[in-house]
């Protein structure tokens, strides 16, 4: 099993005639993945890769079946999508767009919670369930070398290292169940702790790796989701930016990354990490090592 | 973006919000003018930090002369670093009651929140630690208008009532407003003030505008007199800085930019958001010395890659450059490679001698692996990890 | 000078109008610029810029538009 998407998953892009968009949408079709139309207002009639091109979202959710839409659109237009996308009645929405103001984000974050949409990002790469189908730009060209399919679920407020963090299980052999990026901005759709409830109820998602950074308290909710939901996924955990403790107000990486207070620190985060049971790695090839450890298979 | 004080006090202005009578002064000599004009005044450092009273930045004066002598001294006083670009000369008034109040996001609850206490002028999060009883934490909704009995109920929650209630509602939900209209982070009045006539007053403002949100509000920030250069982060920016921002605004393709100036001797191009905090981690834990943090992503075009390299590498102090990034999904591997290297040539430098390791495995690395080969430079595929990566570029500047 | 990238495009192009047109259209990088003359042709400072999308030469009949990857020559 996955989490989220699967290989039936059928989706759009809104915004697919621009440059991002274009190469994403040849990604995942050579990936296998189900896109079944693009938007972009003035463009109807055209194809992208063979993908009819429409208008509205309403025009794509009237004749087919959407499951999901990959919001790539520049950040002035971005809120407007997202909203587009759940008037149309779409329950997945994977923002790709970064730089979108926070009241927007909450915005839409706050109706689509209203209107039963799951919203992964904003600021991200999408979801992969490795063999299956691939929602967003995540992996790239060469996907295959970078997620094998397997039993580790990841979850990363880094696009980037989302990739790197699979790369290492598949090269371990461990593999990947569902990974999913789930952006880097100060409010993101769905957080580390949103999320486990789906891993810990899919029986092929056997452990967790989560990259994490300063800023935020996202990991404070997962240290809590797991000390009072009883989920028995072993978890482990990279923490980024460890030489930012000591500047403080300076903001690096991701909009939602600095440090503001005692609390955004990598070191108040790794302690209370450890304290909930989760296991903290240095570097990120030590994850597929500690994984197993963890899931008591160490030779 | 931070506003400096005076500034968050217009915006309060603007909304109606109570305010002590008050002049910004730039010289000792307009100091006095104020203190002529308002009477014995506080005279505060207008510097974006806190710990302005600890640091000497906030004086009293009863006279013009006094008032004169504490500008000059506070016009003297960096803190943490930043010089104040005023003294703000405001009335001194008697004040019997400290409240605090602020709007935030809460990325939890993925809401604003309003923060109310009536144990206002003293460190909030120790308020919390100790005292929770005197803090309320309110959430509402940014999609809907924002209603007054939002604000009523953060001020009722501490147990406030009578006419401070009713005075702390409406400032209180004008701050609120002034958040969600101006696409602020934080909008802070620390403290709010009953004064010995029962008035109530704002005293003291913090307020950050989000960077993303800044062309929204040109207008406003015109108006207020912050230039577009002017990016307020927490010490002055240097002209490294500077131009590698002017950089990446001048070309929407993709990001390449965001540098950090650092006093060491290794060039960074490490990615951008998570991939570059570990980089540098990376560096740093293997014994390198970052010249700089900066960032590259979202698919930069070829030209703005190579300005950003060709800027790094133009730096005196950069002896070479690593570029390094983590297994890229959509920022492709070659054009990264024919940026930098086209950076690099453009600097007037070798791109064999220069690049010291280029680690970027991913989208169509056969065909950056075929550039780069071209050019001789020396690269690593994904079997070796970012840390080893960063080792190795380290180990090359010890040679 | 690019460093990177030529494109060789056929003079059975030229003879092309609409096709002129569409190329200047597809590319995401904006390579393709029409001369007055309704003469398509390349804008040197952006041909580094080509993402080897194939957009341009599938436009094209078989042959008649060549991305050149200098690199690989």
């Amino acid at each position: 099993m996955s989490i989220l998407v699967d290989e039936n998953t059928t989706f759009i892009i809104q915004g697919i005639t621009g440059r991002e968009a274009v190469t994403m949408a040849r990604e995942v079709l050579d990936y296998g993945s189900k896109l079944v139309g693009g938007v972009t207002p003035g463009r109807k009639g055209r194809d992208v890769h063979g993908v009819p091109v429409e208008d509205t979202v309403r025009a794509l959710t009237e004749r087919t079946r959407v499951d999901a839409s990959v919001v790539s659109v520049p950040p002035g237009f971005a809120a407007d999508a997202v909203l587009e996308a759940i008037d149309a009645g779409i329950k997945l929405v994977v923002v790709v767009t970064e730089r979108i103001p926070r009241k927007q984000v909450a915005q839409f974050v706050e109706y689509a919670k209203q209107q039963g949409t799951r919203i992964i990002g904003p600021n991200c790469l999408g979801v992969i369930s490795p063999g299956k189908s691939k929602v967003g730009g995540v992996g790239g060209a060469n996907t295959e070398r970078a997620f094998h399919p397997g039993r580790i679920g990841v979850m990363s407020r880094s696009g980037g290292m989302t990739v790197e963090i699979a790369n290492s299980l598949s090269a371990a052999g461990l593999g990947v169940s569902t990974a999913v990026s789930i952006g880097g901005d100060a409010i993101i759709g769905s957080t580390y702790a949103e999320l486990m409830p789906l891993f810990d109820a899919d029986p092929d998602t056997h452990g967790i790796a989560i990259y994490s950074e300063p800023g935020g308290r996202a990991e404070y909710e997962l240290a809590d989701y797991m000390a009072q939901s009883g989920s028995k996924l072993p978890i482990v955990a990279f923490m980024a930016g460890r030489f930012m403790d000591e500047m403080p107000g300076m903001r690096f990486g991701h909009a939602g990354t600095i440090v503001e207070g005692k609390a955004d620190t990598t070191a108040e985060k790794i302690a209370n990490l450890e304290a909930a049971g989760i296991s903290v790695a240095e570097r990120i090839e030590d994850i597929p090592r500690l994984l197993r450890e963890r899931l008591g298979e160490t030779d | 973006m931070r506003f400096y004080e005076y500034e968050a006090k217009d915006l309060l202005r603007r909304h109606g919000v109570p305010l002590p009578q008050s002049r910004l002064a730039h010289t000792a000599e307009e100091a006095a003018a104020a203190a002529a004009e308002l009477g014995p005044v506080v005279l505060k450092s207008q510097v974006l930090s806190g710990g302005r009273m600890k640091a000497g930045g906030v004086k009293f004066a009863d006279t013009p002369d006094e008032a004169a002598a504490a500008t000059t001294e506070i016009l003297e006083i960096a803190i943490n670093g930043l010089r104040p670009v005023g003294v703000l000369a405001e009335e001194k008034r008697t004040i019997t009651q400290e409240y605090f109040a602020a709007v935030t996001y809460d990325g939890r609850a993925k809401l604003p929140v309003i923060i109310f206490s009536d144990m206002g002028g003293i460190d909030i999060e120790e308020v919390a630690e100790q005292h929770p009883e005197h803090l309320s934490r309110t959430h509402f909704s940014a999609a809907r208008p924002f209603s007054d009995y939002i604000a009523k109920n953060a001020v009722a929650a501490v147990g406030v009532t009578g006419n401070d209630l009713n005075a702390l509602t409406r400032i209180v939900a004008s701050l609120a407003r002034i958040f969600l209209q101006y696409d602020l982070t934080l909008a802070e009045i620390n403290p709010i003030g009953r004064l010995d006539d029962g008035a109530i007053l704002a005293l003291d403002s913090h307020m950050d505008m989000e960077a993303e949100a800044r062309r929204t509000h040109q207008a406003l920030l015109k108006e207020l007199g912050v230039d577009d250069d002017d990016n307020r982060q927490a010490r002055p920016p240097t002209p490294f800085e500077i131009a590698a921002a002017q950089l990446d605004a001048a070309d929407p393709r993709g990001v390449a930019g965001n540098l950090t100036e650092f006093d060491g001797n290794l060039g960074l191009i490490i990615g951008a958001g998570g991939g570059s905090l570990t980089l540098f981690d990376a560096v740093r834990q293997a014994g390198g010395h970052p010249a700089n943090y900066c960032e590259i992503g979202g698919n930069p075009s070829v030209s703005k890659a190579a300005a950003l390299t060709k800027l790094i590498c133009e730096q005196p102090k950069v002896e070479k450059i690593a570029v390094m990034m983590n297994v890229v999904s959509n920022t492709r591997v070659d054009i990264v490679a024919r940026g930098v290297i086209k950076g690099c040539i453009e600097a007037g430098f070798d791109p064999s001698e220069k690049i010291a390791i280029f680690r970027i495995p991913g989208s169509w690395e056969e065909e950056g692996f075929a550039i780069l080969d071209r050019y001789g430079v020396d690269y690593v595929d994904r079997s070796v990890s970012m840390h080893e990566a960063a080792a190795r570029a380290v180990a090359k500047m010890q040679a | 000078m690019a460093m990177f990238i030529r494109v060789d495009i056929d003079e059975a192009v030229q003879r092309d109008p609409a096709l002129c047109r569409q190329l200047v259209e597809v590319c995401p990088v904006d390579i393709f610029a029409l001369e007055e003359s309704g003469r398509v042709t390349t804008v040197e400072p952006n041909l580094d810029e080509c993402t080897l999308c194939a957009l341009c030469w599938e436009a094209a009949p078989e042959g008649q538009v060549n991305v050149v990857r200098l690199y690989r020559e």
